[in-house]
């Protein structure tokens, strides 16, 4: 058990590709970090130098406040679970899980020990004659798991382990890792693109875009206050609605030359984007006593009842949204409806992206 | 469904026809001789070709006791064995060499591939011309080194040069096949043993090497194939089955009994022979090697 703590962590590849620009990123001990962003923006190559797979460039790298950029991955005391498992498939589980260990020259009897513990754990023990290939998805990802904690590791590192899992096994595989994780108390490092996944999972939550840190913060603070409109689209599905807008003396104007009814809310920047959730939407009956908001013209396009919810496909200003309405929606296509954000749940960000 | 996958042909004699090419090349240059030969086999004509006489099994019996058949039993097994030790050993040294360059990797491939483009006896004249004792170059080099070397008088000396020849014309091959499987191996695999504390020398024995057995194991029995028949070319070249009969392999003594010695029956015989070795060896190929080996 131990902290891990990357101080401007820079990778730059032969050809000058930054891959990682300075990117720093504490975690206490015992928390599960979770490193979420587009494919491409460096979450991945991030881990792996965490994991000692990939050189770093610049910057330090530390577990148990001990720098480890100099160390192979075998002296970090860290372990992995790979997107493709990367189970030994001409050994039985049992030896997949004891490989570890016997590199390490650890006693027989404790090998024996420790494997059956983690085994069972893991609810593996039938399984521990088996080769990897007559195994299941699902039984695979264990084995993968149970080769890490049987290590008893400082930190375990996770690079995208639900990706090949279908959707039924990966939101079940996704409550075991966190309960096993909380059990074991182990430092650990999450990389993945889906953001339900990353919500759920972290107990910190970086969301990182083009090899840069857009947001640190706990999952529900960052749904909340979402620092840009990057990590506004890329967290909450279906993703936050944005729409470009201009402010002058005497108001807001949306793109297409409509002017907003706009109450208790002004903006500085000339050039803005407002932002809100699907679910914050309100429909405008004409009774409401307004405590501030803005008030617009939807144009419905569609609608797609999902069962307990709806989803209202609209035009604002020009601009697609989509509208969270909780059971059916009665609305039409090309019907137009009167709708308001309330005050405390609109988002501001500047013409550079930035929360205001 | 099974009907609309088959391709039928409204004309009953063009598949025939189709085929007919192939099937006359077969039968031409293969069963034809091939049945020549087992016929020839329990034949025995006298030594102007005046009359034929029926012997049965009588030519096997006399080639399987003639010490001179044993002998060169016993040069094609210690042939085979050491060149496909050695192609298959440097071959596989040099893939895992040549997947760990960076830069310049398929220049590396290429330069590796060549020997395998030379032909058979072109290759033995550029090993004989190299090693002769009268004009070789590293002949002279190895002799004022203080070493005595002459291959056309020691046996053993012109056995290793068969095989360094030999086995140098295989290396390109089994690289190949050794580069592929060693690319099939998943890299997160060798990334997971290095985490699990194993060092370079351990995960290639307990990884890598594991994982290379399918193509191992292929490449053993292609080898053995190669050294027992392909060699013809460059023993033919180097030695010339000599000293005495030190590089005679068996392949060499069906030729040299047949055609230089003019032994059909006998000769006949250890063709077939041959042939029930090659069908032995392409049996272990299909029943073990084409079986797919899945890993995942």
């Amino acid at each position: 058990m131990a902290s891990v703590e990357l101080t401007n962590v820079r990778k730059v590849y032969a050809g000058a590709v930054e891959a990682v620009k300075g990117v720093d990123i504490a975690i206490k001990d015992g928390a599960l970090c979770v490193l979420v962003g587009p494919s491409g923006c460096g979450k991945s190559t991030l881990l792996r130098m965490i994991a000692g797979l990939e050189s770093i460039t610049d910057g330090t790298v530390k577990i148990d406040n001990k720098v480890v950029n100099d160390l192979g991955p075998a002296e970090r005391d860290i372990a992995m679970v790979f997107q493709n498992y990367a189970l030994y498939p001409h050994m039985k589980v049992y030896d997949n899980m004891a490989y570890g260990l016997r590199n390490r020259g650890m006693p027989k009897d404790q090998i024996d020990k420790r494997v059956r513990e983690a085994a069972a754990t893991l609810e593996l023990t039938h399984l521990l004659e088996r080769r990897p290939r007559e195994l299941s998805g699902g039984q695979r990802q264990r084995v993968a798991m149970g080769r890490a904690i049987v290590r008893n590791p400082k930190v375990f590192l996770f690079d995208e382990p639900l990706s090949n899992l279908d959707a039924k096994l990966r939101g079940q595989m996704r409550v075991e890792i966190k309960n096993l994780q909380r059990q074991l108390g182990v430092t650990s490092v999450y990389v993945t693109h889906d953001q339900l996944e990353a919500m759920t999972l972290a107990d910190i939550l970086v969301v990182m875009n083009a090899g840069a840190v857009e947001q640190i913060g706990a999952p529900l603070d960052i749904y909340e206050k979402p620092a840009s409109t990057f990590v506004a689209s890329f967290i909450g599905a279906p993703p936050m609605n944005l729409i470009p807008i201009t402010a002058d003396e005497s108001g807001l104007i949306l793109k297409d030359g409509t002017r907003i009814g706009a109450q208790g809310i002004t903006v500085s920047d000339k050039d803005a984007i407002i932002g809100f959730r699907p679910e914050d939407l309100e429909v405008a009956t004409g009774t409401e006593s307004h405590i501030g908001g803005l008030l617009l013209d939807l144009k419905v396009l569609g609608v797609e009842p999902v069962g307990a919810e709806s989803y209202v496909y609209g035009i604002i200003g020009g601009e697609r949204v989509v509208v969270r309405v909780a059971g059916r929606s009665v609305s039409q296509p090309d019907d137009h409806l009167r709708v308001i954000i309330p005050k405390e749940k609109l988002h501001l960000f500047g013409g550079n992206g930035k929360r205001i | 469904m099974a009907s609309s996958t088959h391709v039928t042909f409204p004309n009953k004699f063009l598949p025939y026809l189709l085929l007919a090419p192939q099937l006359a090349i077969t039968i031409v240059f293969f069963y034809w001789p091939a049945s020549q030969a087992i016929r020839q086999s329990v034949l025995r004509e006298d030594p102007f070709g005046l009359s034929t006489q029926f012997v049965g099994l009588g030519n096997f019996k006399r080639i399987l006791s003639d010490p001179n058949y044993l002998n060169s039993l016993q040069v094609t097994v210690v042939f085979s064995i050491a060149t496909a030790v050695i192609a298959m050993g440097f071959a596989l040294l040099f893939a895992v060499m040549a997947d760990k360059v960076v830069r310049g990797k398929g220049i590396y491939r290429t330069l590796m591939i060549w020997p395998y483009a030379v032909a058979p006896a072109i290759a033995g004249m550029l090993w004989l011309f190299l090693f002769n004792p009268s004009m070789g170059t590293f002949a002279y080099m190895i002799r004022s080194a203080g070493y005595n070397w002459d291959p056309l008088l020691n046996s053993n000396q012109a056995m290793l040069l068969v095989v360094a020849a030999a086995a140098w014309k295989q290396i390109s091959y089994n690289f190949l096949f050794f580069v592929a499987g060693l690319q099939s191996i998943p890299k997160s695999l060798i990334e997971a043993a290095a985490i699990d504390g194993a060092g370079e020398t351990k995960r290639f024995w307990t990884i890598i090497f594991p994982l290379l057995a399918p193509t191992t194991f292929f490449l053993l029995v292609v080898n053995t194939v190669y050294a027992f028949f392909d060699t013809f070319g460059i023993i033919h070249a180097v030695t010339g089955g000599g000293p005495g009969k030190a590089t005679e392999t068996l392949v060499y003594k069906v030729y040299n009994d047949g055609f230089v010695n003019l032994i059909l029956g006998d000769s006949a015989a250890q063709s077939v022979i041959l042939m029930v070795i090659v069908i032995g060896l392409t049996a272990i190929q299909f029943r073990y090697v084409e079986r797919k080996v899945h890993y995942g």
